[in-house]
């Protein structure tokens, strides 16, 4: 079986300063994938290099038989492939509304526009209260949510999604991660970003690790949770 | 008393004109961060466009604004496609030195074809005015405000309402979130300069009726509408809106209570009180 992602030798440089040094992953259609790291290993530019916010210097991106390098953003968006940014990135200048409306901009997420908000309402009901607040006033919890609930507008058929958690309190983690796996049972695949090791790395069903640019290990979600290199630099064991 | 209100009026009407083309402006960096400096010569373009649609065809100077806008629409939008995208990512300083030149080539070219006379557009109705109690307003300034209201509104409404508005808006507050959104930036950018430039061409057949024709008249309309929108925040077009309303009315009211030749001068004034005592404009943030 053909991965629905498949990242294969991925170069990338900030200018001079080489950040990613022959990256390959995979996703498969149905699973969630975890890539994990310490801050600056190169989590953040991996996925802004599949979205094509940055250009690789070398590597191949293919989705379900889409060569990604060719694409501008937001032909990426159009094939299924949908980025919720780090930190949160909502429009603060629109309302809670009109950020979910913005999130089924694309001409194929239009039709079903009502039922995928009234959707995403239900997934977080807070938002529900809010929907006419503008989003730069919401509370940092709730711009996730909102972040989230706007990257499932279009029902992508991959979602990237990059340290959902960071920054929560401990129940709205619990809330975030089951989601996660809420919206994965439903059908979308997911490469999930994280620093939350233990979590994502429970829910997933393979993960890598991100050293300084280049991939260190990789395996099933237990595998790396047994694992001792894992434990000792993530898990505090 | 008389005297206040009619000057202060007046001025209000003449500024929906100011609002206007800083309202083009502020569209244009809201969306790409670049400062057009030809604003004033898209306004001189569109005085030139009513100007010879009425000398030529009679077309009445505020109905040939519904051909003016589509023009310089367009013109905006070449001129975007053509030159502007390619500094998009260049530093401020040479975006500056492309939009000021493409103002030269405009007023140039029109003082090529045109010559530099000062030209005149006097209607039937140029010199009637309307009685309000003790005061009176000139006909054509107050066509002039009420045309820059409704265009005012159907932007505001085309801003709000409409999803290829929300993607300019999003484009403007957060150029990567929107691309992620699924928007083609690029197309915005395209877009906001031709809705830019197409309100330089409203501004400028609106006035065609007011002020005297001739290839220079675009550089005051610039620093006007460069004032107006620093006055009502970069990027707020309900800030520029009120800017605009705000130089007018004091520009007059200057002209009659100091000198005719010191308006400018009280522009100026209030334009540095402002960015000395709130330098984020009155509006501060708020964006698009
Ligand atoms: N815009 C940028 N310009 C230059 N260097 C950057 C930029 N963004 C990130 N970096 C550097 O690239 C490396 C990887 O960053 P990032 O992908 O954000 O890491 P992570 O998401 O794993 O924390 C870090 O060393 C960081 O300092
Ligand atoms: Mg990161």
């Amino acid at each position: 079986m053909t991965p629905l992602l498949e990242v294969r030798d991925l170069d990338f440089a900030y200018g001079d300063v080489q950040v990613l040094r022959g990256v390959s992953l995979s996703v498969n259609a149905g699973e969630i994938v975890t890539l994990v790291g310490s801050n600056g290993a190169g989590k953040s530019t991996t996925l802004r290099n599949i979205s094509r916010l940055l250009r690789p210097r070398a590597g191949t991106m293919v989705f379900d038989g889409h060569d990604l390098t060719r694409l501008a953003p937001h032909q990426v968006v159009a094939l299924g492939v949908v980025h919720v940014p780090e930190a949160r990135r909502v429009f603060p200048e629109m309302t809670v509304l009109e950020n979910l409306r913005m999130g089924s901009y694309i001409a194929s997420a239009r039709a079903e526009r009502a039922k995928n908000i009234e959707r995403g309402l239900m997934l977080f009901p807070r938002l529900k209260e809010r929907i006419g607040q503008l989003a730069g006033t919401l509370s940092g919890g709730e711009q996730q949510m909102l972040a989230i609930a706007r990257g499932l507008m279009a029902r992508p058929r991959l979602l990237l999604l990059d340290e959902p958690s960071l920054g929560l309190s401990p129940l709205l983690v619990r809330t975030i991660f089951d989601t996660i796996a809420q919206i994965n049972a439903q059908g979308t695949s997911v490469l999930l970003v994280e620093q939350n090791v233990y979590q994502s790395l429970r829910i997933a069903a393979r993960g890598y690790v991100l050293e300084t640019g280049r991939i260190a290990l990789s395996g099933t979600g237990e595998s790396l949770l047994a694992n001792s290199e894992v434990k000792a630099a993530f898990l505090g064991a | 008393m008389a005297v206040f209100l009619q000057s202060a009026l007046s001025g209000i009407l003449i500024g929906g004109v100011y609002a206007l083309t800083g309202i083009g402006l502020t569209l244009i960096f809201g969306v790409m961060r670049v400062i057009n400096f030809a604003q004033g010569d898209l306004v001189m373009v569109g005085m030139y466009c009513t100007f010879w649609l009425f000398v030529l065809l009679g077309i009445d100077p505020f109905l040939s604004v519904v051909l003016t806008m589509p023009a310089l629409f367009l013109l905006g939008a070449l001129l975007q496609r053509t030159l502007i995208n390619r500094v998009l990512d260049a530093l401020p300083q040479n975006q500056i030195l492309l939009t000021i030149g493409i103002g030269l080539v405009l007023s140039n070219t029109a003082m090529l074809v045109f010559t530099s006379d000062y030209r005149i557009l006097s209607t039937s109705y140029s010199s009637s005015s309307v009685a309000l109690g003790v005061i009176r307003l000139s006909t054509p300034l107050l066509f002039c405000f009420l045309i820059t209201g409704v265009i005012t509104a159907a932007l505001y409404w085309f801003l709000v309402k409409t999803d290829t508005g929300h993607a300019i808006r999003a484009t403007a507050q957060d150029r990567d979130a929107a691309q992620l959104m699924g928007v083609n930036v690029r197309f915005m950018g395209v877009l906001a300069f031709g809705l830019g430039s197409a309100l330089a061409g409203a501004a400028g057949a609106l006035v065609a009726p007011i002020y005297y024709i001739y290839p220079q008249v675009g550089g005051a309309f610039t620093l006007k509408a460069f004032v107006v929108v620093v006055l009502g925040g970069m990027g707020s077009i309900i800030g520029a809106a009120l800017g605009g309303i705000l130089i007018g009315m004091s520009e007059s009211l200057a002209a009659v209570y100091i000198a005719a030749d010191m308006k400018d001068l009280c522009v100026y004034v209030i334009f540095l009180l402002v960015l000395l005592l709130k330098p984020s404009g009155l509006l501060g943030k708020s964006r698009m």
